[in-house]
């Protein structure tokens, strides 16, 4: 689809997941599509409920049965779809070759275990290693991500680290397996302002020496613009938008990016007014027939209320789902 | 709230059990011909027949009579008992939560002292003082179970002091008590309404226990707990009286303990989807 | 931790003397005068006792003086003398009794927490399965359950009709005649019915409140992180959940020790068990007052001793109590 013959490293296609809920069956992925090539950064972002997370626990098959459970598609690892490997061999996958942080460092880590214990723990099991060289181990990727007197944080508990400190470990539990690919969902959001500079510039240097690609996924724009090499804009359970960072925020194409846009400030605009987007997401398990953002659509067209777009590519990698963009090779706002 | 808790099968059965019981206790002599306290000689540790569907005891007791009549005494001790505990437990509260300071404190490590003794030991202990009658049993079990609903209602008004608008009302002249009893009060009624259908239960087990140990509702007033007591002298002869006043208060006990989860469930949003 | 647990135990102080306050009302609060209400409901007290008592009471004081002078008699162990045809001192009569209660009780919990742990971690990694449904319906009808009740069915079944198992007291008449393996063989055989019966309605309650904590940690984030990282579900759930699973369970297990304690009473009394629970029903039915006071002032302690060992135990499964 992508027109590529190469493999990537990491490709999702036509992914649904659902959850039964008390007002039914509500899909939070809706048929994603997109890839992630080894080595590079990918943003994956949208509003707050679009699926971002869900997409990622997805990847891993970490949604939680039986209310949740993925329904369609397929997710490809170097070759592999991993929705058909037993779990015995998924395990292997987790931790090893997808590793994951979390957004909340606070309550990510056992608060009765040291936290070196939870480093070792993992390269225990990937790494076959005995108990006293996956401690030094641990202690050497504290150390690798900047963790100060890391010997001795490795014997402390969660509690008494400070939510920085946390994230670093979550950090180091990611990495100590050596990963080909590390989604990283909203790693710095509960994070102080000063910390999150930092806990990103770490991210992105280790990632650049370890040679791992990168899924970040994030609602801060300025982060997008300054580590990622592509972006993937999310809507109601889908991507909608894909393409190079700096092509799609010079030149966005679906009008649902354009307005994400529009509502942060940034530098070079700070004259004008900040625009929202009008309206609410549609519930998921009511969405409107067609294009599920022609409510809230300021170019949408009669079309848009049957046709529901699919992700159409426009060259230069760039893809969009909309009709309207997509019928004049992508639209000059 | 009625339709939700329709909803929950398990509270309805509770419900269900709960009423058939009351209606049992109400019309009790009315759905027996005989007296529970007749004897009758001729008719004596007879088995379940068609004129004694429970069987008879001992002395030639009607036994379904007696346990209908044994209806009565559990639901006058599980509500009266509730009534008095939920009486002492929202006023020690209210007041706890309302004076703050001393009196709270005080009241709290009161409260604190109380929780420490075993119940069923405090219970015994005044009960060697008093004579065992249902009046003082229900005396008893009220004046020991008030604590958990007294730190209920006191953390309500306590928190309702706190806010902003009862400084207000004070500045307005309005009487804080007015306000307590206004507001305070209406909110912790759920919770303490639930604390209070759970307590029947316990009230009933406890008296049956009560009653079990012949320290209870002595005979010959009947009570289920010493219909029992019959039954354990009489254990391999007469089964049905072990069996059948057992059942009654396990079922009771369920009925009363379904309704009140069930209730719980509805009033607290926290606690649902357990 | 040392410095925790001075906290603690200065914590006492008051409540002992809250306690030692409450159980002091509770026999100034009985209709006329101690004494007399002891000395004549109670035929086999003597004047001789009569007197004693006024002087162990100092009745002439006032009601504050009073509770002070039996406070200090107890603070030095003297809980006075029974009233019964021994005579023994009240204290002596406890401490005979006490183990065979704390043993029993010990023993309860044990097989309780062994049971309830597993099927809380069973039926939570299984919500929704037929083997969870069937526990929550085993735990309501076992909540509802009257322990005497069930006792009483047990005996009927197990000791009359079948006649597999004693039902009284801790050993036969003829156990001093027995071999040693014989004399444990029949220790344990009086102890099946009263403990299994104590473990079966105990259950419930514990293995419930397992089941719900340990839902409510399996949804925690550090769960996901677990499993994140590639761990085995048994990994994870006894690895990472368990501990913080048990924390709440400690707390509830501190606060069911009053009940516990409570309901010897009636276990003892029916399986006729010389413990503290059956000592203190015939000191009731003879209204034995100084020994009424002493237990229950004993059980109160108990209680607290049993909190501050939940407390414990809580600070040695939770490192973010420690080094305080
Ligand atoms: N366990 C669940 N049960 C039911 N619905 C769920 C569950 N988890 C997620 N959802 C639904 O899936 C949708 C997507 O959730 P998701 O967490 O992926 O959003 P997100 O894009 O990560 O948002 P945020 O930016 O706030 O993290 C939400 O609308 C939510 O209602
Ligand atoms: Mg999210």
């Amino acid at each position: 689809m992508t027109g590529s013959d190469t493999t990537h490293l990491l490709d999702v296609r036509g992914l649904v997941t659902a959850f039964d809920t008390s007002d039914g069956v509500v899909r939070a992925v809706d048929g994603v599509d997109f890839h992630v090539a080894e080595g590079e950064t990918v943003a994956l972002v949208g509003e707050s409920g679009c699926g971002k997370s869900v997409t990622a626990l997805s990847i891993l098959r970490l949604v939680q049965a039986p209310a949740g459970r993925i329904v369609a598609g397929r997710i490809e690892l170097g070759g592999t779809n991993l929705l058909e490997l037993p779990e015995v061999e998924m395990r292997k996958v987790r931790g090893a070759k997808i590793a994951m942080i979390f957004q909340e460092p606070m309550t990510s880590l056992n608060p009765v275990l040291t936290v070196g214990y939870q480093i070792a723990e993992a390269v225990r099991l990937h790494r076959g290693l005995s108990r006293s060289d996956a401690w030094k181990e641990a202690v050497r990727v504290l150390e690798l991500v900047e963790m100060p007197d890391a010997a001795e944080r490795a014997a402390s508990y969660p509690h008494q680290l400070s939510g920085g400190m946390r994230q670093r470990v979550m950090i180091a539990m990611a990495l100590s397996c050596d990963p080909r690919l590390l989604i990283a969902d909203e790693p710095t959001t509960a994070l102080d302002v000063t910390i999150q500079a930092q806990i990103l510039e770490l991210l992105d240097s280790l990632r650049a020496r370890l040679g791992m690609a990168l899924l970040l996924i994030t609602h801060d724009l300025g982060v997008v613009a300054e580590r990622a090499e592509r972006v993937l804009v999310m809507y109601a359970g889908r991507v909608i938008e894909e393409g190079p960072v700096d092509a799609v925020f010079a030149d966005p194409h679906h009008p649902y990016t354009r307005g994400l846009l529009r509502s942060v400030p940034r530098l070079g605009r700070e004259r004008g007014p900040l625009a929202t987007i009008p309206g609410v997401v549609p519930k998921l398990n009511a969405l409107p027939k067609g294009c599920r953002f022609r409510d809230r659509c300021d170019a949408a067209v009669a079309e848009c209320a049957s046709v529901d777009p699919a992700l159409a590519p426009l060259g230069q990698g760039r893809r969009v789902a909309c009709i309207v963009a997509a019928a004049h090779g992508g639209l000059r706002w | 709230m009625g339709r939700r808790l329709l909803r929950n099968p398990l509270a309805v059965a509770g419900g269900l059990i709960v009423l058939v019981l009351f209606v049992a206790a109400v019309l009790a002599p009315w759905l027996t011909p005989y007296d529970p306290s007749d004897f009758d000689a001729a008719h004596v540790l007879e088995g379940p027949c068609a004129l004694h569907l429970l069987g008879t005891d001992g002395l030639g007791r009607d036994v379904l009579s007696r346990m209908l009549f044994g209806a009565r005494v559990s639901l006058m001790v599980g509500f009266v008992s509730v009534g008095i505990s939920s009486l002492v437990g929202v006023t020690l509260g209210a007041v706890a939560g309302y004076f703050r300071g001393v009196v709270d404190t005080v009241l709290m490590r009161f409260v604190d002292v109380m929780l420490t003794f075993p119940t069923f030991f405090l219970i015994l202990a005044v009960i060697a003082y008093l004579d065992a009658s249902i009046w003082n049993i229900m005396l008893v079990i009220g004046l020991t179970s008030w604590m958990g609903v007294c730190r209920l209602v006191r953390a309500e008004v306590l928190s309702l002091r706190e806010r902003d608008f009862m400084v207000a009302a004070e500045a307005l002249g309005m009487k804080p008590s007015r306000v307590i009893m206004r507001h305070a009060l209406p909110n912790a009624m759920a919770p303490v309404f639930v604390a209070g259908i759970l307590g029947v239960a316990g009230a009933i087990l406890v008296e049956s226990a009560l009653s079990f140990l012949g320290i209870g509702v002595q005979p010959p007033q009947p009570s289920w707990g010493n219909i029992l007591t019959e039954g354990k002298s009489t254990l391999g002869v007469a089964w049905w009286l072990s069996v059948c006043p057992g059942l009654a208060i396990l079922i009771t006990v369920l009925g009363y303990n379904l309704l009140g989860e069930g209730l719980r469930d509805i009033l607290d949003p926290r606690l649902r989807s357990r | 931790m040392l410095s925790y647990l001075a906290k603690r135990l200065a914590g006492f102080v008051p409540l002992l003397l809250g306690i030692s306050f409450v159980s002091f009302l509770v026999m100034a609060m009985a209709p006329g005068t101690p004494v007399d209400l002891m000395t004549d409901l109670n035929p086999k007290a003597s004047p001789e006792a009569r007197e004693r008592l006024e002087k162990f009471y100092g009745l002439d004081q006032p009601l504050y003086v009073q509770y002070g002078l039996w406070l200090g008699r107890i603070v030095k162990g003297d809980l006075g003398t029974s009233f019964s045809r021994d005579r023994r001192p009240v204290l002596d009569k406890i401490t005979e009794a006490l183990p065979i209660t704390l043993f029993l009780n010990v023993l309860d919990l044990t097989l309780i927490l062994g049971l309830a742990i597993p099927i809380g971690i069973y039926s939570a990694s299984r919500q929704y399965s037929l083997v969870d449904r069937a526990t929550t319906v085993f735990v309501f009808v076992g909540f509802a359950m009257p322990s005497f009740w069930v006792a009483l069915l047990a005996m009927m079944l197990f000791g009359e009709q079948l006649g597999w198992l004693p039902i009284s007291g801790l050993r036969s008449l003829d156990y001093d005649s027995m071999s040693l393996l014989g004399q444990i063989g029949d220790r344990i055989r009086h102890l099946i019915l009263p403990v299994g019966i104590a473990a079966l309605t105990g259950l419930a309650g514990l293995s419930r409140y397992m089941r719900s904590s340990m839902l409510e940690v399996l949804r925690q984030d550090y769960i996901q992180t677990a499993r994140a990282k590639g761990l085995s579900e048994r990994v994870v759930v006894y690895r990472h959940a368990l501990r913080n699973a048990l924390l709440p369970v400690v707390t509830i297990l501190g606060l069911s020790i009053p009940g516990l304690i409570g309901g010897s009473v009636i276990a003892e009394t029916i399986f006729a068990i010389p413990g503290m629970g059956r000592l203190f029903y015939t000191s009731v039915l003879m209204r034995d007052y100084p020994v009424v006071m002493g237990i229950t002032l004993i059980g109160a302690v108990l209680t607290l001793f049993g909190n501050l060992l939940a407390d414990l135990m809580y600070v040695a499964v939770d490192p973010r109590l420690r080094n305080r």
